[in-house]
């Protein structure tokens, strides 16, 4: 019967339910936004590291990976060594340039990675073959388009333009074998890939046998951070970052993000739960003589409670499951204009949905729907019988 | 109740309470015997302290001093949930207002105390339809209160006091809102209830009310002044 009374309570003002149900809905979402916002940067940054399976990388001394134009010397040296070790399976150089790129009458710059083939991780081949002569390229879509070319043209690539003789240094003549897609570059950014000492030989000789960034595959089962160690101690020209300390390295950078998720999450959560406070405690405030008569009639104080509090909570979890599915839909929204932001790797997510994150929020959601019915519930259940119906009487 | 068929004892009951800084003395020393199976009106001009004493007597308001005895229970210092209960058990109350749930049907309003006393649904829907039939809304179960008149509401109001089979019916000015004709079938109905064997005491100002009473309580200033038997 309390059940029915609620329900009915509900139905009875249904703009005003509706409306309660609405505001908890946006409260939600923005919760689930916050949340999801709070993990998705670190969670989606690991997985994106891992997803080729290297746990280890080397940036020249000092440095995190690309994040200078510096450096590693004596690249093929490095492999050696760390081949040599009985941890590592796999060690894969990569050299970064920045290259013009002209087909036909059209000229365009894009981000060049020289790699080994057989064990790079920077791209996965859509169509064709990975380069491995060195006259071998392979590009992403937004640099074909941009060219106006396709796999099997001639492009011309060149390292540099030498202002006073007004020509385009280290200039070769390439053909796209492959058409790939880059895995830790941002969308719309255009990018080639070639054979290691290709790219190191158009650069010229102050990137002959020189990589920015080694990427390193471990024996399944081996302690990274002792590998890690070891190889740092070994290797004194470089600074390896386990993908633990990267995605911490990530999550020391990106702490405002978490601190602003925090906030407006935490500012959320208080919406809610005083437009619940404040809707229920209205509609108590309207219905003082109808508690007042069921304490008359014999119904206990605790009944009145759980009336009023599962009228709150009821407007809360219904708020909160539709808040969910709006938070979703936004956050794809926001996702996609996070994603345009120059230089950020095209799989990072920003909020990435997680159940445990439906649950959380949903949970604190359903929480704040109890705590906020706390106090108009304490108001109706506690009414002084006889008072309350003489004023309702003169009222 | 007692071997002597005595329901209502009250002896030296009186209420106090402040208000706007002074203490008002509602009542003063009230004492009335009640048998079962008695119907009384108690009259007075406003503000005599009636409907304070009929709350007393009801279990809503607790005296100040005196003792209260009904069906054989000591109600005054009974805690609120004794009270509730109480109420629940053995009180059956009619209010001026109706004061019946807007959002439940007829049907549902005299069901919430038998829902409150564990009763199950099929038992407490059969003796609602019973109750609903006896005080002659056999057809309007499904009827929501703004879809009745105030008689009609009145009569769902006096059916579900009359849900848990009360030893004593409370009503407070059961017809100072409605109008000559729909008060008067009120005061039939309560005349029927009674000749069935139901134990009234009513607050009113209504002299067609008070006259169908089989005793006639007078009060001026919290306390009874005459009493008149018929």
């Amino acid at each position: 019967m309390i059940l029915t009374l609620a329900r009915a309570s509900l139905v009875r003002h249904r703009a005003r339910t509706l409306l309660a149900i609405l505001g908890v809905a946006v409260s939600a979402a923005m919760l689930l936004d916050m949340v999801m916002l709070a993990t998705g940067m670190r969670v989606s940054f690991g997985s994106l590291l891992l997803s080729q399976g290297f746990q280890i990388r080397l940036a020249p001394k000092g440095t995190l990976p690309f994040d200078t134009d510096a450096t590693i010397p004596d690249a093929s040296h490095v492999v050696r060594t760390l081949m040599a070790r009985p941890d590592v399976v796999a060690v894969s150089p990569v050299l970064g340039a920045q290259l013009h790129v002209e087909h036909g009458a059209t000229s365009v710059s894009a981000a060049a990675l020289g790699t080994i083939a057989a064990v790079q991780g920077d791209y996965k081949l859509l169509t064709g073959h990975a380069p491995t002569r060195d006259d071998e390229i392979v590009a992403n879509d937004a640099l074909l388009t941009a060219l106006g070319a396709n796999v099997g043209d001639t492009l011309r690539v060149a390292a540099g333009f030498d202002p006073q003789l007004r020509t385009f240094t280290g200039q070769r003549t390439l053909r796209a074998v492959g058409r790939v897609h880059f895995i830790y570059l941002a969308a719309g950014e255009r990018a080639l890939a070639m054979p290691l000492e290709s790219l190191q030989a158009i650069e010229g000789a102050s990137r002959t046998d020189r990589a920015s960034l080694f990427m390193v595959r471990l024996r399944a089962g081996a302690n990274v951070e002792s590998a890690r160690s070891a190889i740092e101690q070994t290797v004194h020209t470089v600074s390896a970052i386990s993908t633990e300390t990267a995605i911490q390295q990530v999550e020391q950078r990106l702490s405002y993000f978490r601190q602003l998720a925090f906030i407006l999450g935490s500012v959320s959560l208080a919406v809610g739960f005083l437009l619940v406070t404040t809707l229920v405690t209205v509609s108590v405030n309207e219905r003082l003589g109808e508690f007042a008569v069921l304490r008359a009639i014999g119904v206990r104080r605790t009944r009145i409670l759980e009336q009023i509090m599962l009228e709150g909570a009821v407007i809360m979890i219904v708020g909160a499951v539709a808040g969910l599915g709006l938070g979703l839909v936004t956050a794809r929204y926001l996702n996609s204009i996070l994603a345009a932001f120059p230089g950020l790797p095209e799989a990072i997510s920003f909020f990435l949905f997680q159940p445990r994150d439906a649950w959380l929020s949903l949970g604190l959601l359903a929480l704040c729907g109890i705590l906020a019915g706390i106090y108009p519930a304490w108001r109706g259940a506690s009414l002084p019988i006889g008072p309350t119906l003489r004023e309702e009487a003169v009222a | 109740m007692t071997d002597d068929g005595l329901l209502v004892s009250a002896r030296g009951l009186r209420r106090d309470y402040p208000m706007a800084g002074e203490i008002v003395h509602a009542v003063r020393g009230v004492s009335l015997d009640v048998r079962s199976g008695e119907y009384v009106a108690i009259v007075g001009p406003s503000g005599c302290g009636k409907s304070t004493l009929l709350n007393m007597l009801g279990a809503i308001d607790a005296p100040s001093s005196g003792t209260l005895t009904i069906a054989g229970n000591r109600v005054n210092g009974l805690s609120d949930r004794e009270a509730t209960l109480f109420r629940l058990r053995h009180i059956g109350f009619v209010f001026q207002r109706f004061y019946l749930m807007p959002v439940l049907t007829a049907m549902e309003n005299v069901e919430l105390p038998m829902a409150e006393a564990g009763l199950e649904k099929a038992a407490r829907r059969s003796r609602a339809r019973e109750l609903l039939t006896y005080v002659g809304l056999g057809e309007r179960f499904r009827h929501r209160p703004t879809e009745l008149s105030g008689g009609e509401q009145q009569r769902v109001a006096i059916a579900r006091a009359l849900a848990n089979k009360p030893e004593l019916l409370l009503a407070d000015e059961p017809t100072g809102e409605l109008d000559a004709r729909t008060g008067a079938e009120v005061i039939g109905l309560f005349d029927r209830l009674n000749r069935d064997g139901t134990t009234l005491i009513v607050v009113t100002h209504d002299e067609e009310l008070a006259s169908a009473a089989r005793r006639v309580v007078h009060m001026r200033d919290g306390v009874i002044v005459d009493e008149q038997h018929r």
